[in-house]
């Protein structure tokens, strides 16, 4: 049973064809790079994922079965995260409380509700070891370097029993240096056991960690095999349209 | 930021890596923090001025002056901190005391008790705040533009309810409606504490205790630091701007309620540019205007600096027409500061 399973999905903004017709399945424990130059319909299909928009056309199924999502918090109550492009994170807050913004930990009686500042930043820490990133949970986000960073939006998909991560694009602005960092979080992520849903137009990145590729060209999916029967001149092909197919 | 080339897998051994293992100390915080060198200079300007006048400056009755006045600004500014925490301004909170101010004049005069003027006059501020904060919020206009314009509406209706007579004839409801702005706490002979800073000392630390410890303090500077970081989050993003709004209405509300009960007398021009006062005061104590950056006790002393600075102006002998000179010159430094810290913290 694949995690996530695309059925024909379209996503037309008024004349636009963003997304025509993509069938795509994630499966268990999966890593699958998806490629595509600007424009090519990566973003579009990630927002449909995680919510941001319904689908004109088709169908979108978790564990089999069909769902139907309005907004980001839905499809993460379904087991969706998503690791933004920009990383979604508040500089001018902690690490922990990025990590828990939005689902804080609370204690308190009747309607009276306080955060619970000791669990979230021990959770947190928990976190960041499990991740073997040094980022330490009171310490400012706006202090962080590039991967730090990461880690602190990596670690809040973490926070519940996820069934599959959406990285949108995690190394497109970061340093060399923290390239491998994050590539290495991604492997964590994957040996836990679980799903991920790579989007990258980086190549060297999703050779790296990504167990089968596929390739969105204006709209259409126009490949999508095991990483080992590809090659990077392929893909390039594939992206650029200079292989019509693979 | 470097970039060695790394030699391993795991990568955190770089120079930057170990540059973020700094987590701030208490005392590095403290420095940081501009409330704590408002409350610096404070200090500094009180003990000048107990100095140069100790007969006149510092007495208890100047002390009582001083910290009566600036409580309604204080009350005023905490309201503001919420606001500007998210990112937002209201400018309308001079014209909602004007507004409550009428509002309780007319409910006193037509000889209701106390309870039912401090009801309307709270619902005044809630109801321009709800206003604000349902057009910024879900019909997505600029705070600056709605605020203003409800600066205008508010004092306008004010105008209107009033007749443009000064209310003062209170009827029955007066003497305990008097007694809340009015009244004092006496500690010992000769020293007493204004009921409006009292007030204001308990609403200082409920909002310290709301930033502090609640989900929604959070809530309201994660929408300053990233909007749509707290959207993506979950964080409900467009009903914390609604309710800030709200609070602000309610907090010049009040304000106008004791600044009513200590004068006597309600008229419709109460708090005529009192919104610059008030985001003067929190923006002095550190509030940043950009968002995600407030504190309820910069708020406090945001507003004890202008007052002080003020009361010290008279007592020198300046002309009362400098101190909007001195209060202006103040803001632009503190927000100067405010610039310096953020430049070198990023």
């Amino acid at each position: 049973m694949a995690v996530l399973e695309l059925r024909s999905v379209s996503k037309y903004f008024g004349a636009i064809h963003a997304l025509t017709e993509v069938d795509l399945k994630l499966e268990e424990g999966e890593v699958l790079g998806l490629m595509g130059d600007n424009g090519a319909g990566k973003s579009t299909l990630v927002r449909v994922i995680a919510g941001n928009y319904p689908p004109t056309h088709g169908e979108v199924l978790l564990g089999g079965e069909p769902v139907h999502f309005s907004k980001p918090a839905e499809s993460r109550a379904k087991g969706i995260e998503v690791v933004y492009q920009d990383l979604a994170l508040c500089n001018n807050l902690s690490a922990a409380a990025n990590v828990f913004l939005g689902r804080e930990i609370k204690r308190g009686f009747g309607p009276f509700r306080w955060l619970d500042h000791v669990a979230m930043a021990r959770r947190a820490g928990e976190l960041f070891t499990e991740l073997k990133s040094e980022t330490r949970p009171r310490d400012l986000v706006r202090q962080m370097s590039g991967g730090q960073r990461q880690a602190v939006a990596i670690a809040r998909t973490r926070l519940s029993r996820a069934r599959m991560v959406l990285m949108d694009e995690p190394t497109a602005a970061i340093s060399v240096r923290q390239v491998a960092e994050v590539l290495d979080l991604i492997k964590r992520l994957r040996d836990s056991g679980m799903s991920i849903l790579l989007i990258s137009h980086r190549m060297p990145d999703v050779f790296a960690v990504c167990d089968r590729v596929a390739v969105l060209r204006r709209g259409t999916k126009v490949a999508d095999k095991d990483i080992k029967q590809s090659s990077p001149e392929e893909v390039t092909g594939l992206i650029t349209g200079a292989i019509s197919a693979a | 930021m470097s970039q060695n080339p790394s030699s391993s897998g795991s990568a955190n051994v770089g120079i930057e890596s170990v540059l973020g293992l700094q987590t701030q100390s208490p005392l590095q915080r403290l420095f940081g923090a501009q409330s704590f060198w408002v409350t610096i200079a404070l200090g500094l300007m009180c003990a000048v001025m107990s100095y140069l006048q100790p007969e006149s400056f510092a007495t208890s009755e100047n002390f009582y002056n001083i910290t009566r006045n600036f409580s309604f600004i204080g009350i005023m500014a905490l309201g503001m901190t919420v606001v500007i925490a998210t990112g937002g301004i209201d400018l309308s909170v001079g014209s909602i005391m004007g507004l409550t101010a009428v509002s309780c004049g007319l409910v006193l005069n037509a000889g209701y008790p106390w309870w039912a003027a401090v009801l309307v006059g709270l619902f005044a501020g809630f109801s321009a705040g709800l206003i604000n904060g349902l057009i910024i919020a879900y019909v997505g206009l600029s705070p600056f533009v709605t605020t203003l314009g409800m600066l205008s509406i508010a004092r306008s209706v004010a105008v209107v309810l009033s007749g443009n007579r000064m209310l003062y004839q209170f009827g029955p409801g007066g003497p305990t409606f008097k007694h809340f702005g009015g009244g004092a706490w006496r500690i010992a002979a000769g020293f007493e504490l204004s009921f409006p800073l009292l007030f204001l000392v308990a609403l200082t630390l409920l909002l310290a205790v709301i930033y502090k410890m609640t989900a929604w303090g959070r809530y309201v500077l994660a929408i300053g630091g990233n909007e749509q970081a707290a959207l993506l989050t979950g964080v409900p993003v467009k009903l914390v701007k609604v309710q800030v709004y709200v609070v602000s209405g309610l907090a010049a509300a009040f304000a106008a309620i004791l600044n009513v009960g200590w004068s006597g007398s309600a008229i419709n021009a109460l708090g005529s540019s009192y919104e610059l006062l008030a985001i003067s005061a929190a923006v002095i104590g550190g509030a940043n205007l950009m968002g995600g950056e407030a504190s309820a006790y910069g708020a406090f002393i945001g507003a004890a600096l202008i007052f002080t600075i003020r009361n010290a102006l008279l007592m020198q002998g300046v002309d009362s027409n400098w101190q909007g000179t001195f209060v202006g010159a103040f803001l632009i430094a503190a927000v100067y500061l405010g610039k310096i810290r953020g430049a070198r913290r990023e």
